[in-house]
């Protein structure tokens, strides 16, 4: 069974005089494991397709499985317990809340996890130090750089040891040399077995990634593994 | 998601904005100290009240000549009388009344050798009065059968007259002057200090027909009676027997108002209790309409952060926060910004009533609030806070994160 399997996954979005079809039929299987980039030109559907991998939205019609599980058929409840225990998101904008260490930034998926203080603590800061950020967990968002706020972002989206991340243009906002810092971090997570979905639509960074779904107008029209790093 | 947690974050938010927390809860914090502040007066009033007419006790009955006023218009008044007279039928006619005084008050001078002072009333009474009003004579005594019968120029004074006089550590047996009249002080009164807006201690007493001379002919028309009955069950009986007496006494025709007015101790209390009530009621109405302004200002500051706060909603979500978690966050942040102001309000409450306490004259009891007021100020103000929160937590608990996130 695979960790995700999309079939005839349609999303519209009903303005009025025109319905646009953000996703217009998807069907997609990923792996455990897997490291993916989404590639595509703009409007093409990719954030649309990632906040339903991440549950935080629903399809208008197909079905979407995750771990077996019919996301489409959860409540508010369920959905928010998934989004808590299996997704890790990772936003172009970072989205930290202000005013917030970044400890407590990377603790906040425990606090709904209903992790005690102490080992929410512990696990934060274990996560933080991951990504490299052990001696900045007391600093705020604002006392940060764009590269060490996507790290803070990251550990948050890790903490809870979900099983996907899901990075959504993660280096859309910093520049190239930051970028491939980031991007050598989501490689060694892969490295460590996480499942790994990133999109993109820079060339360079979709290299990473050992398998590329391409999307036009809410459509996959291309889904590659390049011989060169299969089998990883 | 643990409450404490909740707690946390609503006082964050709440001190990142220290001065619009306060100004929000300015609606609240009034109520709340206008609650305190009137419940500690009002306590310290029937305090005072409670005390003083305990002192009397519930078998103590007043008859007093009706107010000219009470007539109806048109009608030529004639006189209102209360006599001694009436007081001695009283005393020969109605069964169950145990002791009786008759009370006549006025003002004058007194004075001693080069000394003079004003007591604020210098009242005509007989032997029975520090009886039937509970008052005790701290030196000598007071008047007696005889002093009365022989017409004696006698006084018996407050303690404050004896320090405004300088009459010494031993001033009975000294002579002084009331108005005009050279009396003998026999006794001084116990200190009793100021009681409902009189100072019991600034007064002279001297025999009831002494006062007559004192205060003229028509002083004996206005004489008030103070009396004890046997028992507490029988006042009603002697009421009713004092009003049946007099009516005739002073021939008022079926269906016309008495001209006197016979006033019991629970009576008083009645009286009391419902100017308080009504006191009560006046405040409550105003603090109703400040908890109601307090309120909708919660409310509207709590749209104004959810509004602000659109993204962070949305990361919570993203994070696997629950609606029932955002509902909860904001709801608690508004119950702590109502309590932060219930809980101002009781200090500032508190802080008003001790003040106005201290300025009122005489004995007033130190500001005193209970618990149970401070309870339920508090327990209003998280009402309020619930009231006034649920709607802009309810609008943040139902936030699409995706919207949410998207939010500018
Ligand atoms: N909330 C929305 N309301 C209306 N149209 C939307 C909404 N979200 C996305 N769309 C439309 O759906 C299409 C796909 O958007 P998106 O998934 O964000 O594309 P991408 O991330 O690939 O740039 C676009 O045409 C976009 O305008
Ligand atoms: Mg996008």
């Amino acid at each position: 069974m695979a960790l995700i399997e999309l079939r005839d996954v349609r999303k519209v979005y009903d303005m009025g005089a025109e319905r646009v079809h953000a996703l217009a039929g998807v069907d997609l299987d990923l792996e455990r494991g897997e490291y993916v980039a989404i590639m595509g030109p703009s409007g093409s559907g990719k954030s649309t397709l990632m906040n339903l991998l991440g549950c935080l939205d629903t399809p208008s019609a197909g079905s979407y499985h995750l771990n077996g599980v019919a996301v489409e058929s959860l409540n508010d409840v369920e959905l928010a317990a998934i989004r808590n225990r299996e997704i890790g998101f990772v936003f172009q904008t970072f989205n930290l809340l202000a005013r917030t260490s970044a400890l407590e930034n990377v603790e906040l998926p425990l606090v709904y996890a209903g992790v005690h203080r102490r080992e929410r603590r512990e696990k934060a800061s274990r996560a933080l130090a991951r990504v490299g950020l052990a001696d900045r967990a007391r600093h705020q968002p604002s006392e940060l750089s764009g590269g060490q706020r996507q790290r803070v972002a990251i550990a948050r989206a890790l903490v809870n040891s979900p099983s996907i991340l899901l990075a959504d243009e993660p280096t859309g906002n910093l520049d190239s040399a930051t970028s491939e810092e980031i991007m050598g971090l989501f490689d060694d997570l892969h490295g460590q077995g996480n499942t790994v979905i990133l999109v993109t639509h820079e060339a360079e960074i979709a290299v990473h990634a050992l398998r590329r779904v391409l999307l036009r107008d809410g459509r996959v029209v291309s889904d590659e593994r390049p011989a060169a790093r299969d089998g990883a | 998601m643990v409450v404490a947690e909740n707690f946390r974050i609503a006082f964050k938010a709440l001190r990142a904005n220290k001065m619009r927390s306060v100004l929000t809860t300015l609606g609240i914090i009034i109520g709340v100290a206008a609650v305190i502040a009137v419940v500690s007066l009002v306590q310290g009033l029937q305090y005072v009240i409670t005390k003083e007419l305990q002192g009397v006790g519930a078998t103590y009955v007043m008859v007093l000549p009706a107010q000219d006023d009470n007539r109806g218009p048109g009608i030529v008044a004639r006189q209102v009388r209360l006599t001694w007279d009436d007081g001695r039928a009283i005393l020969d006619q109605v069964p169950g009344i145990r002791l009786m005084t008759p009370l006549i008050g006025g003002r004058a001078t007194v004075k001693y050798r080069d000394r003079q002072h004003d007591p604020d009333f210098v009242f005509g009474v007989n032997q029975n009065w520090p009886e039937v009003s509970n008052y005790t004579v701290d030196r000598g005594r007071f008047f007696s059968r005889l002093d009365l019968a022989e017409r004696r120029k006698v006084a018996v004074i407050g303690p404050d007259i004896v320090d405004e006089l300088l009459l010494g550590p031993d001033p009975v047996g000294r002579p002084i002057y009331v108005g005009n009249l050279p009396v003998t002080v026999i006794g001084v009164m116990e200190k009793r200090g100021v009681s409902l807006g009189t100072d019991i201690d600034n007064l002279v007493f001297v025999p009831f027909d002494t006062a007559l001379a004192l205060f003229g002919r028509s002083a004996a028309d206005q004489v008030q009676l103070r009396l004890q009955t046997d028992s507490a069950e029988v006042v009603e009986q002697v009421k009713d027997e004092i009003t049946r007496v007099l009516r005739v006494r002073h021939r008022i025709a079926e269906g016309q108002p008495d001209d006197f007015e016979v006033v019991l101790q629970d009576e008083i209390l009645k009286t009391v209790g419902s100017i308080l009530g009504s006191v009560t009621a006046v405040v409550g109405g105003v603090v109703g309409i400040a908890l109601l302004v307090g309120g909708i200002g919660i409310m509207n500051i709590m749209l104004v952060s959810v509004t602000e706060r659109t993204r962070e909603i949305g990361v919570r979500k993203a994070v696997g926060a629950r609606r029932q978690d955002v509902l909860v966050q904001f709801l608690i942040e508004a119950v702590t910004l109502s309590l932060v102001g219930g809980g101002l309000g009781v200090g500032l409450g508190f802080a008003l009533g001790a003040g106005v306490a201290k300025a009122l004259p005489g004995d007033w009891p130190a500001a005193h609030v209970p618990l149970w007021a401070v309870l339920l100020a508090l327990g209003f103000s998280v009402l309020v806070g619930v009231f006034f929160g649920i709607y802009p937590a309810g609008k943040a608990s139902r936030l699409d994160p995706i919207e949410a996130l998207r939010y500018e």
